[in-house]
């Protein structure tokens, strides 16, 4: 019986944008990193990535947003995760998000920003982080 | 160091080259290697603007006319996109290339719950045939040609092109019009995909044979090697997928007993300029030859003039980098540079904060610049192709030709186009590639100037992007508030009966074999809204699941 | 903790975190199980196997369709295989059943195979147990092929489909190289492909012959596993198919095999679980015990031989009470 604690992670795109070459390039560079990756694939609402995550009880929901909508679509996920109990589940955020939205994400709950461009190994560490 | 495999001895001289597309460079190349290779001006080359191609499509090429380039316009509301598209014609440009935003891509209209925030933000936000009256009032249709930056709902935009024209007193066969409508590409890369992919093949083949027998002036397809490449395709399977996937609509249309030679003619392409110099230039050679032998021998095309390798090669987004954004400003210039040295007709190039966000005025007036800069004062438009005849440009020529067949090679062993995106072959190879070319640009096995390797820890990069001051897009809320008070007015004032008839028409030519396009065009003038001709489409197709992409 | 009554009464946060919890091997998730177990043992549980690609995935997302149709509550255990380099893994199962995702009588959970090559661990049969007791009335576990894992999925399933695709070289020679495992619905995906009625055929003898041995043994009832078509891309066949394992299921009750499953299962189960509690008993002694301390001293100064220690240890300090 393996008792490790994996991290758990859905990666998810939400919204219309399809570009999700850095979500799956993300998702194996986490899968490399030793997590469990549920990969919900593209246009998923924000219903459909709460019930995703409350079914697979995952500790992070990474979103990669590339469209720019990413401070609206990031304010309406944590209300609804609030309102869903989901609050032991934290909410990190990649793609396109220019350096000075970052403050403003945190302040409304985002757990971590990981802007394009950014390394693996500073998203694993970071993601890490969370967890210690 | 640069985007291919160097290694190199203790002394920092370089032992090795491997390209991205796999081919090993020499240090030095001479008559023998031509000779090796078997190489003959008349079989290879041939002069400019003869069979096959390699040094180009027409004999004078530059010289008789500069590259061709193209913007791409397309703003929150109908209205905006209309000022826009007066400003440039001007301005002189005689061809539009329209950007629609995500909700229309998709085939939702303004008010659907998952257009919120999209709406208006990568492009015109059109619902109905009245946001088409609107960008194009007083455009004149029959001079200016529209490009339409659209591949899910292509079908629907060419009806409401078309029904615009209509409107406006023009007749179909004076309308000029090239839709991307490439769907197989989006569903390996850009991601703007509705249906299951026989569906989206079939829209697609149903948009060239209406083009064939009703709107001569148009150009039904144009094939986006550009964004396979984004993805992460090499340079040859850039090539080798944009051929493949073309070969698809070309078997989905002769299947309904239309001969190749008319219509392959009005296929153009779109094509990725990034990655090494002299792998591009050899890689558009190769191309432009193979297609035409493709045509020639497979299909038995005749007509010169149809073996043609029309297209835009063009900058590609994924070679900038975030990091230092004035970089890419020198980065495109050399992209373009590349482009010209390919012979290509029609250009364009990403702006340096493209990797932020849709390009500001700014920016865009500077890659018009560039590209300027390259024709009108440095002199790119001397000679013909002026690297022929180089060892080094035509032993890589043949060399990437014979990779590309490889590749091809590779997607008709695992069944075809349909069938590997389908199953997700293509997907699978490229996102690995993707993967490994990332940690590659990460560790500084590949060099990206800008971009500081994890290894020499200290300097990390965003340090230094935090400091970047670069000009950001605003969205604007109103634009959707006013597509939904249009929608509203619209629902209330067309004809109902009009719209429902011509909508159940249109469910009928889907569940059968007819031709959607001439049902397509009468909701159009019925103002049937994109949502609901691609509700229709979404009832009766499905929508596609994506294969597992690791 | 998740709340007992709340997993009761098939809220999904509650038996998701459970199942997290279990999986995790947390002992006291254990105690929580055990309050459970008595509401278990309703749903029908379907087992799906086959190699990866043949439509495992794309075939539950239409059944669950088709029991949805006739109102019953639907859960899903996907497993797809953990990486053996990192450990890791990306579980993409429900890629092809997002759109039930928001159904709330749907309850799809993913989970890696974590080193079980290809078969299934306990915590899957953990994870089924607490499906059942949230009331779903059907239990689809979706795995590749059987494996070597400790619960075979024959084991855990009522009923199991193995899928495959046409053209792939099922044939007699498999079954005569015992290859072929066993199963009580055999499907054939993707039937738009050529090949199929070849496929089907060498299946139906591949069948017969396995019959003719188990008569043999089994004078029980016998159920003859029948062929399946289906294209999982149109959901053609898929109607069908949900029936055959009603009906399969039916046979069982009527038979009353259902129960000699459930014991099958139950010794099964109460090994693993036997091994799994010893272990965890003898990490926390190795971790605690000064006694083992010392025995471990013993040993670097060549005291004691490693085979001699062991055989000291389990004798005489590990209780098993
Ligand atoms: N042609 C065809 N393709 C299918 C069929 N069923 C599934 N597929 C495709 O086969 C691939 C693998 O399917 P998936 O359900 O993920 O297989 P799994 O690995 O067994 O779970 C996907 O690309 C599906 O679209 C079918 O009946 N016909
Ligand atoms: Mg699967």
């Amino acid at each position: 019986m393996e008792t490790t604690n994996k991290i758990r992670v859905l990666i998810a795109k939400p919204g219309l944008d399809g570009h999700d070459k850095g979500a799956k390039i993300v998702a194996l560079a986490l899968r490399d990193a030793g997590m469990e990756v549920i990969y919900s694939g593209l246009h998923q609402t924000l219903n459909q990535i709460i019930q995703t995550a409350t079914q697979e009880a995952v500790d992070v929901i990474g979103l990669s947003i590339m469209s720019g909508a990413h401070l609206p679509i990031c304010k309406r996920l944590i209300t609804m995760m609030k309102e869903q109990g989901l609050d032991d589940i934290r909410l990190i955020v990649g793609g396109v998000i220019p350096y000075q939205d970052i403050p403003e994400l945190k302040e409304m709950g985002v757990a971590a920003v990981f802007p394009g461009g950014i390394s693996f190994e500073d998203i694993i560490t970071g993601m890490n982080k969370l967890f210690e | 160091m640069g985007v291919a495999k160097y290694t190199k001895d203790e002394k920092g001289a370089i032992k090795e080259v491997i390209y991205q597309s796999g081919i090993k460079v020499k240090p030095v190349y001479g008559p023998e290697d031509l000779e090796k290779a078997g190489f003959t001006y008349e079989q290879d080359l041939g002069a400019p603007g003869d069979y096959p191609f390699t040094r180009s499509l027409h004999p004078q090429s530059y010289r008789s006319r500069a590259w061709t380039t193209r913007q791409y316009t397309g703003f929150g509301t109908p209205e905006e996109t209309n000022k826009r598209f007066k400003l440039m014609i001007a301005n002189g440009q005689n061809g539009l290339n329209v950007a629609f935003d995500l909700p229309t891509q998709m085939g939702y209209d303004s008010d659907h719950p998952l257009a919120e925030g999209e709406v208006g933000r990568v492009g015109m936000a059109i619902d109905s045939l009245k946001d088409f009256e609107t960008a194009f009032a007083e455009i004149p249709l029959d001079r200016i040609g529209s490009g339409l930056t659209i591949n899910g709902v292509a079908t629907i935009m060419m009806a409401m092109y078309q029904a615009t024209a209509e409107k406006f007193g023009y007749s179909k066969d004076q309308i000029s019009t090239t839709p991307q409508n490439d769907i197989l590409k989006e569903m390996i890369g850009r991601g703007a995909w509705i249906f299951p992919v026989e569906h989206g093949v079939r829209l697609v083949g149903d948009s060239i044979e209406y083009a064939v027998k009703e709107l001569p002036k148009s150009n039904p397809v144009s094939i986006c090697g550009y964004h396979i490449r984004e993805s992460g395709a090499t340079p040859a399977q850039e090539i080798a997928y944009a051929f493949e996937i073309a070969k698809a609509y070309i078997d989905t249309v002769t299947a309904r007993g239309i001969k190749p030679e008319d219509f392959v003619g009005r296929f153009s392409f779109n094509f990725n300029v990034y990655g090494n110099l002299w792998e591009q230039i050899a890689k558009f050679r190769a191309a432009r030859k193979l297609w035409a032998k493709m045509l020639k021998t497979e299909y038995g095309v005749t007509d010169k003039k149809k073996l043609f390798l029309r297209g835009l090669f063009g900058g590609g987004g994924s070679g900038l980098t975030k990091e230092q954004p004035e970089n890419n400003i020198m980065r495109s210039a050399y992209y373009a540079l590349g482009a010209a040295l390919s012979g290509a007709q029609t250009t364009a190039l990403c702006s340096f904060d493209e990797a932020y966000t849709i390009p500001t005025p700014r920016s865009a007036l500077l890659s018009l610049r560039t590209l300027e800069i390259l024709m009108d004062e440095v002199g790119l438009r001397d000679t013909v192709d002026p690297l022929a005849g180089s060892y080094f440009i035509e032993t890589l020529t043949l060399e990437m030709e014979e990779k590309i067949i490889e590749e091809m090679e590779e997607v008709q062993k695992w069944g075809g186009m349909t069938k590997s995106i389908s199953e997700g072959f293509i997907q699978r190879k490229v996102s690995r590639q993707a993967y490994e070319y990332e940690k590659g640009l990460q560790s500084g096995e590949y060099r990206k100037v800008g971009i500081v390797p994890t290894s020499e820890s200290g300097n990390r990069p965003e340090q230094e992007t935090q400091k970047t001051d670069v000009e950001l897009h605003e969205y604007n809320q109103e634009w959707a508030e006013k597509s939904k008070v249009n929608l509203i007015e619209l629902r209330r004032t067309r004809n109902d009966k009009d719209v429902s008839d011509s909508l159940k028409a249109l469910e009928k030519a889907a569940r059968g074999t007819d031709n959607v396009m001439p049902y397509l065009v009468t909701c159009c003038h019925a103002y049937a809204t994109v949502g609901e001709m691609a509700g229709v489409f979404r009832d009766v197709f499905g929508e596609w699941n994506e294969p597992e992409f690791y | 903790m998740p709340e007992i009554v709340a997993i009761l009464q098939g809220n999904q946060r509650a038996g998701a975190r459970m199942i997290r919890l279990l999986e995790q091997g947390k002992l006291e998730a254990l105690t929580l199980l055990k309050q459970l177990y008595p509401h278990s043992g309703n749903a029908f549980i379907i087992g799906i196997t086959g190699s990866p690609g043949v439509g495992k995935s794309t075939l539950i997302d239409d059944l669950i369709t088709v029991f949805r149709k006739q109102s019953k509550r639907v859960a899903v255990i996907a497993v797809d295989p953990s990486s053996p380099f990192s450990g890791g893994a990306i579980l993409g199962d429900r890629l092809r059943m997002q759109r039930h995702a928001t159904d709330k009588n749907v309850f799809i959970r993913s989970m890696a195979s974590r080193g079980q090559t290809g078969g299934l661990s306990r915590a899957t049969k953990d994870a089924a147990i607490v499906m059942d007791a949230m009331g779903y009335d059907i239990i689809l576990i979706e795995t590749v092929g059987a494996g070597q894992g400790e619960f075979d999925i024959a084991t855990l399933a009522h009923s199991t489909g193995i899928v495959r695709i046409p053209g792939t070289g099922d044939g007699i020679q498999a079954v005569k190289a015992g290859i072929l495992e066993t199963g009580d619905v055999y499907i054939v995906n993707k039937c738009d492909r050529p090949d199929v009625d070849a496929s089907v055929h060498a299946l139906t003898m591949m069948i017969g012959m396995q019959n003719m041995g188990r008569q043999t043994s089994h004078p029980s009832p016998k159920w003859t596993p029948p062929v399946v078509k289906t294209n999982a891309l149109k959901g053609t066949g898929v109607d069908e198919l949900a029936d055959t394992f009603l009906s399969h299921f039916d046979f069982l009750k009527k038979h009353n095999l259902t129960d000699q499953t459930k014991r099958n299962q139950e010794t099964l189960y109460f090994k693993s679980l036997l091994k799994d509690l010893t272990l965890a008993k003898i990490h926390s002694f190795m971790e605690t015990s000064p006694a083992y301390k010392s025995v471990l001293k013993r040993i670097q100064t060549h005291e004691m031989d490693p085979i001699s220690a062991a055989e000291h240890v389990v004798n005489t300090m590990i209780i098993l009470k």
